[in-house]
């Protein structure tokens, strides 16, 4: 049954030329789609593989048999329990400070007037702007004075309010009909009702979006975790992979530990991508566009 | 008595208060209404204040500040024993810029990075863009599939992408020398070469960072309305004409951003060489954040990875400046 509509709906569309054009057109984006893929497949497969196989001379690219002797190995050599640990609790806590703080400003961008919004906002933009590396030695030096070295306070509070959030908040902030807000105001609301109960609730999407962006920001953050932390305990998941794959006394030069390790570290993060995928590209293309 | 006073009291208290409290709503809020409206609407300083002042607390405490501390401490000898006393710092003036122009490190770093950048921009843009356009001539339900393919190492660390893509250009068993093999070929030993090492990082970063191009492209051109494409085609444009006379003017803005942004990232290249080379071989890919942080952090010469930070951001701005200048007066 669903053939011949199928090829009802297709026949008249496809002349000759243009059938050839689009086989031409998905094998260029298979080939495409290989190129991204493969580096993850060889990942995920060499994380199984056994010692043997990963270095069989001609090659062997589906496991014999399947181990998860890298996954034990990687356990007992690295405490990832804790940097695990580490990682999710500094993402978590980045990204509700940005959910709020971000929002609050880009509400106060898009929809209050005060004395002062135009240059708070070409503030945010200046922020946008300036690389986090040109900000570094100072930042150490602030941080060890205060006794803040490898501690989360040090993880989170630098990365708390972001210029990325407050701009992506404004843009989707300023969508909100001032009707609304307006008629909210005449019934006496206070501003922070208003923007807690009306705008926030109006801004979901984005505030999912947000959320998205931000953890993975964070999970994915490396060289200020690397220069604020000393106490391997401390190490967020990207800082104890790369200590640990930059130094071959511990991983004795197996390959298939660090593919276990680069596989727990990159699986969270792709399984929720797939899962959550329609809020990335919306997100950016916004951010970009507006 | 003692105990109804207060009751009584407070009957004709709370009646009157409500009482002069509608009437203060009523009669003088009716009269002040518009003006009152007006007023709340056109300026509230006091919530617009207060909603910027988490931002611009952390900000100041940790972009300002340590903005200006940076252009400071480039004028200093700030070392390891200054972490603990910063104060005792001592000014040299210009010292470490002169010294920068004079250091053979630095140069090279400054080279591979503009190398890494000026190859590696217009590949990760141009294939960001091959792929937008493929993908908008009607895959249909494919589009997200592949779209979600294409963007997916954007999400993932540098530093495990890193390390897998170390693994991936092994001579002896990765990926590429497997593939080499099978059909009986021998792979160079990419990252030990000095000529092939930073085109190896440049790939890898192409592949990293095209998704997020694709993705800002895509919106880009389904912003294009169909019809311009239509009329282009009724005039005989080809494919090739269509992408050069309407696709890739109007997508000047995006193009703007995309370029922009990833010309930001790449300069401050480091995760990259971090994890795959260290800087080498030979310092054939150290780059000027890897440089830096090396001096700052290895060899604590806080001051002079201060100047070296101020050059790069130096170098970040004039080329942001020229990218907008270059891309912006051909739309008009």
């Amino acid at each position: 049954m669903t053939a011949p509509a199928h090829a009802t709906e297709t026949a008249p569309r496809l002349h000759k030329g243009e059938a050839t054009r689009r086989r031409l057109l998905l094998g260029v984006l298979w080939t495409g789609m290989i190129v991204m893929i493969a580096p993850f497949l060889w990942m995920a497969l060499s994380a199984f593989k056994s010692e043997k196989d990963l270095g069989a001379s001609p090659t062997v690219w589906i496991p014999d048999e399947w181990t998860l002797i890298h996954f034990e190995k990687l356990v007992k050599l690295l405490d990832i329990g804790s940097h695990f640990f580490n990682s999710t609790l500094v993402a978590v806590l980045v990204t509700v400070c940005n959910l709020v703080f971000c929002s609050m400003l880009g509400y106060a961008l898009a929809k209050l007037n005060f004395a002062g919004k135009r240059p708070v906002f070409a503030l945010v933009m200046c922020a946008l702007m300036v690389p986090g590396n040109l900000m570094l030695m100072p930042m150490f030096v602030m941080v060890s004075k205060m006794g803040l070295i490898d501690s989360y306070a040090a993880l989170v509070l630098p990365f708390a309010a972001g210029a990325f959030g407050v701009f992506l908040m404004r843009q989707f902030m300023t969508a909100i009909p001032d009707e609304l807000l307006e008629a909210a105001r005449i019934d006496g609301a206070g501003e922070w009702f208003i923007f807690w109960r009306i705008a926030m609730p109006l801004v979901k999407p984005a505030l999912a979006t947000l959320a998205i962006f931000t953890f993975l920001q964070s999970w994915n953050n490396f060289l200020w975790p690397l220069v604020a932390t000393n106490d391997p305990e401390k190490y967020t998941l990207p800082v104890a992979l790369a200590t640990f794959a930059i130094d071959p006394t511990k991983t004795n030069g197996s390959n298939g530990v660090l593919m276990a390790g680069a596989f727990l570290v990159v699986l969270p993060v792709l399984l929720v991508f797939i899962l959550l995928q329609r809020y990335f590209t919306q997100g950016i293309a916004t951010a970009g566009l507006k | 008595m003692a105990t109804t006073t207060p009751s009584r009291r407070g009957v004709p208290d709370r009646t009157s208060k409500v009482r002069s409290g509608a009437g203060a709503g009523s009669s003088p809020g009716r009269k002040r209404g518009p003006k009152l409206r007006r007023d709340r609407l056109s300026v509230q300083n006091g919530p617009g204040w207060l909603f910027s002042t988490p931002f611009l607390v952390l900000f100041l405490t940790f972009m300002a500040v340590p903005i200006v501390a940076t252009f400071v401490m480039s004028f200093t000898d700030f070392g390891l024993r200054n972490v603990a006393d910063p104060f005792s710092t001592e000014f040299i003036g210009l010292e470490n810029y002169t010294k920068l122009v004079d250091d053979e490190r630095f140069l090279t770093s400054l080279f591979n990075t503009s190398y890494f950048v000026i190859v590696g921009v217009p590949l990760t843009v141009g294939a960001g863009l091959f792929a937008a356009v493929l993908l908008n001539r009607g895959v249909g339900r494919l589009r997200t599939f592949f779209r979600v393919g294409f963007y997916a190492p954007v999400v993932t660390s540098i530093v495990a992408v890193a390390v897998v893509w170390r693994f991936v250009l092994d001579p002896a068993d990765g990926l590429i020398s497997n593939l080499a093999s099978e059909v009986g070929l021998s792979s160079p030993d990419f990252l030990g070469s000095k000529a092939l090492a930073m085109p190896s990082l440049i790939v890898m970063a192409a592949w990293r960072n095209l998704g997020t191009a694709m993705v800002l492209f895509l919106a880009g051109l389904q912003g294009i309305p169909a019809e311009v494409r239509e009329a282009a085609r009724l005039d005989g444009a080809g494919v090739w004409q269509e992408f050069r006379r309407i696709t890739v003017p109007l997508l000047r803005p995006t193009m703007l951003y995309v370029s922009v942004m990833t010309t930001i990232g790449f300069l401050n290249v480091f995760e990259e060489p971090f994890v795959m080379t260290e800087g080498g071989p030979d310092n054939a890919t150290l780059t000027v954040s890897l440089d830096m942080y090396h001096e700052g952090f290895r060899f604590f010469h806080m001051g002079y990875a201060s100047a070296m930070a101020y050059v790069l951001f130096t170098v970040i701005l004039a080329v942001t400046l020229l990218q907008l200048r270059l891309l912006k007066d051909k739309t008009k």
